[in-house]
């Protein structure tokens, strides 16, 4: 297998005690980040991105993975210790996750919950290493056309697939593409919507946005709860750990249909948070007794911590084979490349064979380093939650601003950061998802690109999205996708409604 | 039952109330916020128009694919304004009350006075201000624990990003003062 060679070269380059270092800082500094109130995975990718700026990118992405899979793990303890989700994906961990902590098995449950994490990210990290350079390879053939019509199923499946009002889903997208081609068109090179100011010549930062969007609507949205809390604080022995893993066997029905959910919602738009639940969901439909779920039950951990870290490392599939992300921390990820001078897509894989294959192995090794590191450390880690909000606010509002103005060294960066915060406050309030949002900026000038350079090619003719079998199918499942709800409602009129209740439950 | 002996309380004795009443309901905001982008629609849809939106011997001018940007943003602003006057009438839903608003501003008014801040002391003197008067104004907490903390973290961040990592923030007059 030439996977596995250039897998072994990648855990080569990834052994350097540098690198091990900067992965556990990452891993500290993610299950930090996860565990805080008012921050999470994609706000703490996004803040603590400034600090790669200066690595090289293996090291920095190294890193910043790091961040991602401890903030996945701190998500966990906060549900738990506290029934407090630290993220949306760990909302359903609290079901089963709090009522164990109150019999006084948080360490069981906090032991089923890191091991779980651990083996779906381990079956999504071992999905992308075979499948990654598979399809990556296939992609290297496509051109502009094909390239267009990935990004247009991409949207087309957001707005048809999500769970918000259509509506909203399409403002939020329609208003991040627009905010993209902000400033120097990269194809003729002319200015666009700058209204003469210098300041919007260099285009919107998407970073810049997103640490707006994240970092400080998250803050403003935190100071409307109570912020009390009162938990329960847990040490792990190892009596305890050996004794979950001795049972673990019992479990695997639940724990691979759970990585598998969690692979194909992760790679498909649906997302982490979609995945825990129905992983939990399933689970319970598929119990011998589904009435003792929510009273405490180690396979109410088990599944949608299994679903969601399968899908949140999955999510980064897309991201690395064809250069789109399939979540928003994918999509910060992917601005980091950029930053970093990488051109996200199929031909990484070709160029920066080191870089994606020390990607790919540190998501192996930054995922046993990070499970013995939370099973040893939690305790510390839940005490964290004993600092006041009060000193954590202003704090993250400041790495925030550091964030903001490393990425182009501009104040007005920061301006627009509080300016995003105050748009990313308001729209999480009236229910206008922010994820498109962040997708449609990251992408909004490739896909632009990628539309113009096919219509050049093509002399403006738009029968090119159908010009061959590949591009016309993924063009055809984009816009069936785009009105899915109204060809499922039709479908299921037809007599079909089994068939689609089964396949999209 | 080992393990769990051990609690952590937090209190939060600043917490906004329950039956705090409501400033404005989510269906006026919404009115409001598809209004402004009905007009930046509308904006960025003529800049667009102006710099051309139709095709020429070489495809799509550069005003082309943001100009119907712009009117697909404008169609979906309509449309949600639509939904939210009619819904309007129904039931009104809370936005946020009037205790929550309170917290708010007392987050978000430091924050725009840090910005000031560091366009004209520099960052580091900025955070210096906002985390010490933050904790102390805000959380009520002991003077000395707020200097110290605010002194330290600052530190930290200077070290960290001028420093260790050559990641330089913006200065004012105090850094001039030490000759950074």
């Amino acid at each position: 297998m030439e996977a596995l060679g250039l897998l072994l070269h990648g855990f080569a380059v990834l052994l350097t005690w540098k690198t091990l270092v900067l992965m556990m800082v990452g891993l500290v500094l993610g299950i930090f980040v996860g565990v805080l109130p008012g921050l999470g995975g994609p706000n703490g990718v996004a803040i603590l991105l400034p600090l790669t700026f200066t690595m090289d990118p293996t090291s920095a992405i190294v890193m910043l993975s790091c961040i991602y899979w401890g903030a996945l793990f701190g998500g966990a303890i906060t549900s738990i210790l506290f029934n407090i989700p630290g993220e949306a994906w760990s909302v359903a961990t609290t079901f089963d996750g709090y009522p164990m902590a109150q019999q006084g098995r948080a360490a069981e449950a906090l032991t089923a919950a890191f091991t779980s994490s651990f083996i779906g990210s381990l079956v999504a990290v071992l999905l992308i290493t075979f499948l990654a350079p598979m399809i990556s390879s296939f992609a290297l053939k496509f051109g502009p056309p094909e390239f267009f019509a990935v990004y247009l199923l991409t949207f087309c499946s957001f707005v048809g697939l999500g769970r918000e009002a259509k509506h909203k889903t399409v403002i939020s997208m329609s208003l991040g593409l627009l905010l993209a081609g902000i400033g120097m068109d990269t194809v003729s090179g002319n200015l666009r919507m700058t209204f003469g100011s210098s300041e919007l010549l260099r285009g919107i930062n998407f970073l810049v946005a997103v640490i707006g969007l994240f970092g400080i609507s998250e803050i403003l949205l935190t100071m409307e709860e109570r912020l009390a809390l009162r938990g329960h604080a847990a040490s792990i022995s190892l009596r305890v750990v050996l004794s979950v893993w001795k049972d673990l066997p019992k479990y695997w029905v639940t724990l691979l249909r759970s990585s598998f959910i969690g692979c194909w919602l992760g790679i498909t738009p649906g997302g982490a948070i979609a995945a825990s639940f129905m992983g939990y969901n399933l689970a319970k439909r598929f119990s011998k007794d589904p009435e003792s779920f929510g009273k405490g039950r180690i396979e109410g951990v088990f599944a949608p911590e299994t679903a969601a870290h399968a899908s949140g490392t999955a999510a980064l599939l897309p991201m690395l084979a064809l250069g789109i992300p399939g979540s928003g921390t994918a999509a910060i990820l992917l601005g980091g490349l950029m930053v970093w001078g990488l051109n996200p897509g199929p031909l990484l894989f070709v160029e920066h064979k080191d870089f994606v294959w020390g990607l790919i192995a540190s998501m192996y090794l930054g995922n046993v380093v990070g499970l013995v590191l939370v099973l040893t450390t939690v305790p510390i880690f839940a005490s964290i939650l004993r600092v006041p909000f009060a000193a954590v606010a202003p704090m993250i509002v400041v790495s925030c601003a550091i964030g903001a103005y490393a990425i182009e060294n501009a104040m007005f960066d920061i301006w627009l950061m509080l300016g995003f915060g105050v748009v990313g406050y308001v729209f999480k309030k009236i229910g206008i998802p922010l994820a498109p949002f962040t997708l449609a900026l990251v992408l909004g000038n490739r896909a632009e690109d990628a539309f113009r350079l096919s219509m050049i090619g093509a002399g403006g003719d738009l029968k090119v999205f159908w010009s061959n079998g590949l591009v016309g199918s993924i063009t055809t499942l984009a816009i069936v996708l785009l009105f899915w709800p109204a060809v499922d409602g039709l479908l299921s009129r037809l007599g079909w409604t089994k068939q689609t209740k089964r396949s999209s439950p | 039952m080992p393990q769990t002996d051990l609690e952590i309380v937090v209190d939060d004795p600043t917490a906004p109330e329950d039956d705090s009443p409501s400033v404005v309901s989510s269906g006026t905001i919404e009115i409001f916020v598809c209004l402004l982008l009905l007009a930046l629609a509308a904006t960025l849809g003529y800049d667009n128009w102006r710099t051309g939106a139709s095709w020429d011997s070489t495809g799509p001018e550069p005003g082309y694919f943001p100009f119907y940007l712009s009117v697909i943003l404008g169609g979906a602003s309509l449309y949600g304004l639509i939904v939210a006057l009619v819904a309007h009438r129904a039931a009104p839903e809370t936005f946020v009350t009037r205790a929550q608003a309170r917290r708010v501003m007392a987050v978000f008014v430091p924050t725009l006075l840090f910005c000031l801040a560091t366009q004209f002391l520099g960052l580091y003197v900025a955070s210096f201000l906002l985390i010490a008067s933050f904790m102390r104004l805000v959380g009520k907490i002991a003077p000395w624990k707020s200097l110290l903390t605010a002194i330290v973290f600052t530190a930290i961040m200077f070290v960290t990003f001028d420093i260790a990592f050559d990641v330089i923030m913006p200065k004012g007059p105090l850094e001039a003062a030490f000759g950074h």
